[in-house]
């Protein structure tokens, strides 16, 4: 664990990627505290520019964007995270009983990630939402549905990979039963390409919401960073920072989960680097 | 004789190593001359630092923290340390090659043969397309590959391990060069291909009279091919002199001790005859076909790894399986121990149909098979603690967790480890010592038979006799019935009291082992052993120990 901090350390960018992280997550959280009431009321003539009466001005409809950006930070972060779980979820439990027990179930469950695959993902997105009416839970659904096959695909390979090493042999023979030689053996031996693998989903994720927004194929009743932009387009010649600002939100955050990504990739990977 | 003059001299070498590694030297103050017209063997153990020392020669560093800090090494005069990139690149291939030790990754995949060692010549020569041509064809017929034209056309892929590496060593002196560098250049390949290029390698050096660097880690081969021997342990020159000499009088005492520990090739005396010994475990009919997926089935290719094969083990017994790679001899310890399902026959575990067991009743009874596994870095899993991996098995088959940590220190005693490596990872033992923990896996479920596969191909020489020694002792102790899987027939005639020789899939030879080594009956047995390399110096050296 020691060995694992100090590797991530080194790694500067990464250091910053976790610092902008955790400030936007302790935004999140603090939003009800820093800005009690709701980010939907009408505070005061629209278009303010930033840095006058309200701190980064008002939108279209006399809205503060600061409250718009605090609760929004919820709404993109919550998403990223429960999508990304379920994702994590399904893409493991499918790539990894594909790759264990291989044969028809394999090919089976490779056809199914197959088809998702060949569907382009942001409409296929798009089409679940069409179908499915806006909601915060649907939009979850939708990114999770579209996130999942690279995963399943990954941990299909480590699987199959590690199936065959001798310590999974060594399991068999003692009378293991396959859930435990996949719960307790192989499992945590690909995990750490499973955590570098989904914190870049996060980031993807959030991307993926902040587009859905924009489009208004999210939920009307909850704020959103890509809501706000959706709503500020019509404007962006006359009142530029309606847009701009919650961009500068979404490129930073969805920058520094990048950046923690690579940092884990070489803590958690080391033998991948080079001397 | 006269002694030739030096061709090549080492003088006071130092490598350095990164600081994070765990000495600060990977060669340190090496001096040693290679002479026209003799075979310099250098050996060691793993981490011994010779092939550090003999890349360094042509410069080829494998980390650009792996560098030459002292010393000099000189070749007609020159300090090739000090030589400039260019120049290297004209010495290189010209007047001093090199061949490796896994000619899959040293030839090019996607060229053919002749294109590779024609392109050799054209870095450094200039010649027609025709005469290139035909110099590659007498040179592929100069190191006996057959039917040269074919194997100049083909993809290394195409070719069997043997024929590329003549195809290597074709490509290395092609040019002529002064001094061929051999860095392990027969350890991946089968003992009776093994004996071929080294008789290749001695008489291209006697036609052309070069200098041969040859790095190796095995007695046997340095008695069968050196004028010279060089001993280096941990990046210190221990030893060199005459080849008779360091065989027969050596000074040093890690010489000495690494010459003992190589196993005579000979049988160990028998132990007891095992007649009317109860049978632990008795295979018949045992069959296993792989079939490659051909996109015809018609066109697909059958490989049968065990035709019929039977084995009977008697309790306390060891039998042995000796064969080469491909003869079918870890598929049939895996089939017994059904970590492969056979296709056919019968394995009976002392009253236990083990054969016919499935899903629940097979995972109740696999602890009366338990296996120790060839790869001391892949049978381990990295994440789980020393004390947990042998204490798992127990604990599936109902043992309580108090219990099971008991007898994995009570194990970790018995294989020679301290109690406190219950607690640490596989990742901080020496592949010596994981072998040890290996054992004592496979030893805590208390099986009725042990099978071994291939458990210290994968050691240095020493730790190899000391896990060997292990092994007897604990087998003695506990009665094992152990089927012991091996390629080397210096180890399976130390341990086995019966062995059986396979090939292609078939057991051609079972006795016992003094019979197969002192009259085999069938030609290939006989073909095995004198293909061992440096039979001559062990028995020897065997026949010197039993008049003393």
């Amino acid at each position: 664990m020691r060995a694992f901090l100090s590797r991530f350390v080194r790694h500067r960018p990464a250091v910053l990627g976790l610092v902008i992280l955790l400030m936007v997550t302790a935004f999140a959280l603090l939003a009800p505290l820093i800005h009690p009431a709701s980010p939907f009321g009408l505070v005061g003539r629209p278009f303010q520019p930033p840095f006058g009466e309200y701190l980064f001005g008002t939108d279209q409809l006399g809205r503060d964007l600061a409250a718009a950006l605090l609760y929004g930070a919820r709404t993109t972060l919550l998403i990223g995270l429960i999508a990304t779980t379920i994702a994590v979820l399904v893409g493991v439990t499918i790539g990894g009983l594909a790759g264990y027990y291989g044969g028809r179930l394999d090919a089976a469950l490779m056809r199914l990630t197959e088809i998702f695959q060949t569907i382009p993902f942001f409409l296929f997105a798009i089409l679940l939402l069409a179908v499915l009416t806006p909601s915060i839970v649907n939009v979850i659904i939708a990114i999770a549905v579209v996130s999942w096959p690279p995963m399943a695909r990954l941990v299909r390979g480590d699987f199959l990979a590690m199936r065959d090493r001798e310590f999974v042999l060594a399991c068999v023979s003692m009378g293991m039963s396959n859930a435990r030689i996949i719960l307790r053996h192989i499992l945590p031996n690909t995990l750490s390409s499973i955590i570098v693998t989904a914190s870049l989903m996060v980031a993807t994720a959030i991307l993926i919401e902040s587009s859905l927004s924009f489009l208004g194929l999210s939920d009307p009743n909850v704020m959103s960073w890509g809501f706000i932009i959706g709503a500020g387009r019509t404007a962006i010649r006359t009142a530029w920072w309606v847009c701009a600002i919650p961009g500068i939100a979404i490129l930073l955050t969805v920058m520094s989960i990048n950046l923690v990504g690579e940092g884990l990739n070489d803590a958690l990977n080391p033998r991948l680097r080079t001397l | 004789m006269t002694p030739e003059p030096d061709l090549l001299s080492i003088e006071r070498l130092t490598v350095d190593l990164p600081s994070w590694a765990d000495r600060r030297h990977a060669v340190e103050d090496v001096s040693l001359a290679l002479r026209r017209n003799e075979i310099l063997c250098v050996v060691g153990e793993s981490g011994s630092g010779k092939s550090v020392m003999a890349r360094s020669i042509l410069r080829l560093s494998t980390s650009r923290h792996v560098q030459p800090s002292a010393g000099r090494i000189l070749y007609a005069g020159e300090d090739l340390l000090e030589a400039s990139a260019e120049r290297m690149r004209a010495l290189r291939g010209s007047r001093i090659a090199m061949i490796f030790q896994e000619p899959m990754t040293a030839l090019n995949p996607v060229l053919t043969i002749g294109r590779q060692i024609e392109e050799a010549i054209a870095v450094h020569v200039k010649r027609s397309p025709r005469e290139r041509r035909q110099q590659v064809l007498d040179m592929l017929a100069a190191v006996q590959l057959p039917d040269p034209e074919r194997i100049h056309a083909s993809y290394p892929h195409r070719i069997s391990g043997g024929q590329r590496q003549r195809a290597m060593i074709a490509m290395a002196l092609i040019l002529e060069p002064d001094i061929l560098i051999a860095d392990e250049p027969t350890t991946a390949l089968d003992v009776t291909t093994q004996a071929q290029v080294l008789a290749l390698i001695r008489e291209m050096q006697q036609k052309r009279r070069m200098a041969v660097l040859f790095i190796t880690h095995d007695f046997g081969v340095v008695a069968e091919i050196a004028d010279r021997i060089a001993v280096m342990q941990h990046g210190r020159l221990v030893e060199h002199g005459a080849a008779q000499d360091i065989l027969e009088r050596p000074q040093h005492a890690y010489t000495r001790s690494l010459l003992a520990a190589v196993p005579d090739l000979a049988p160990a005396p028998a132990r007891h005859d095992f007649i009317g010994a109860a049978t632990a475990l008795k295979v018949s009919g045992l069959q296993k076909s792989y079939r490659g997926k051909g996109l015809f089935r018609a066109a697909a290719r059958v490989v049968h790894a065990a035709k019929d094969v039977a084995v009977e083990i008697r309790r306390g017994e060891t039998v042995g399986i000796v064969g080469e790679s491909g003869s079918g001899k870890s598929t049939v310890a895996r089939c017994i121990a059904r970590l492969v399902e056979p296709d056919a026959g019968e394995i009976r575990v002392g009253e236990v149909d083990f054969g016919r067991l499935a899903s629940r009743a097979l995972r109740e009874n696999r602890k009366r098979i338990q296996t120790v596994f060839q790869d001391p870095y892949g049978s381990l899993d990295p994440r789980q603690s020393v004390g947990s991996l042998i204490a798992e098995g127990p604990m599936i088959h109902g043992a309580s967790a108090e219990a099971a940590r008991r007898r994995a220190l009570e194990l970790l005693a018995l294989v020679g480890l301290d109690a406190r490596s219950a607690d640490r990872f596989p990742h901080e033992f020496s592949g010596g010592q994981r072998q040890r923990i290996g054992l004592a896996r496979a030893l805590a479920l208390d099986p009725d038979v042990l099978i071994a596969d291939e458990p210290v191909s994968a050691l240095d020489v020493s730790v190899q006799a000391q896990v060997l020694r292990l092994l007897a002792e604990i087998r003695e102790r506990l009665g094992l019935s152990v089927l012991f899987i091996t390629h080397d027939l210096r180890v399976a005639g130390q341990v086995c009291d019966s062995i059986a020789v396979m090939r292609h899939g078939e057991i051609v030879e079972f006795g016992r082992t003094e019979t197969v080594f002192n009259a085999p009956s069938h030609p290939y047995t006989r073909t095995l052993f004198a293909a061992v390399p440096g039979r001559a110096w062990s028995q020897r050296r065997a026949a010197a120990r039993e008049s003393s």
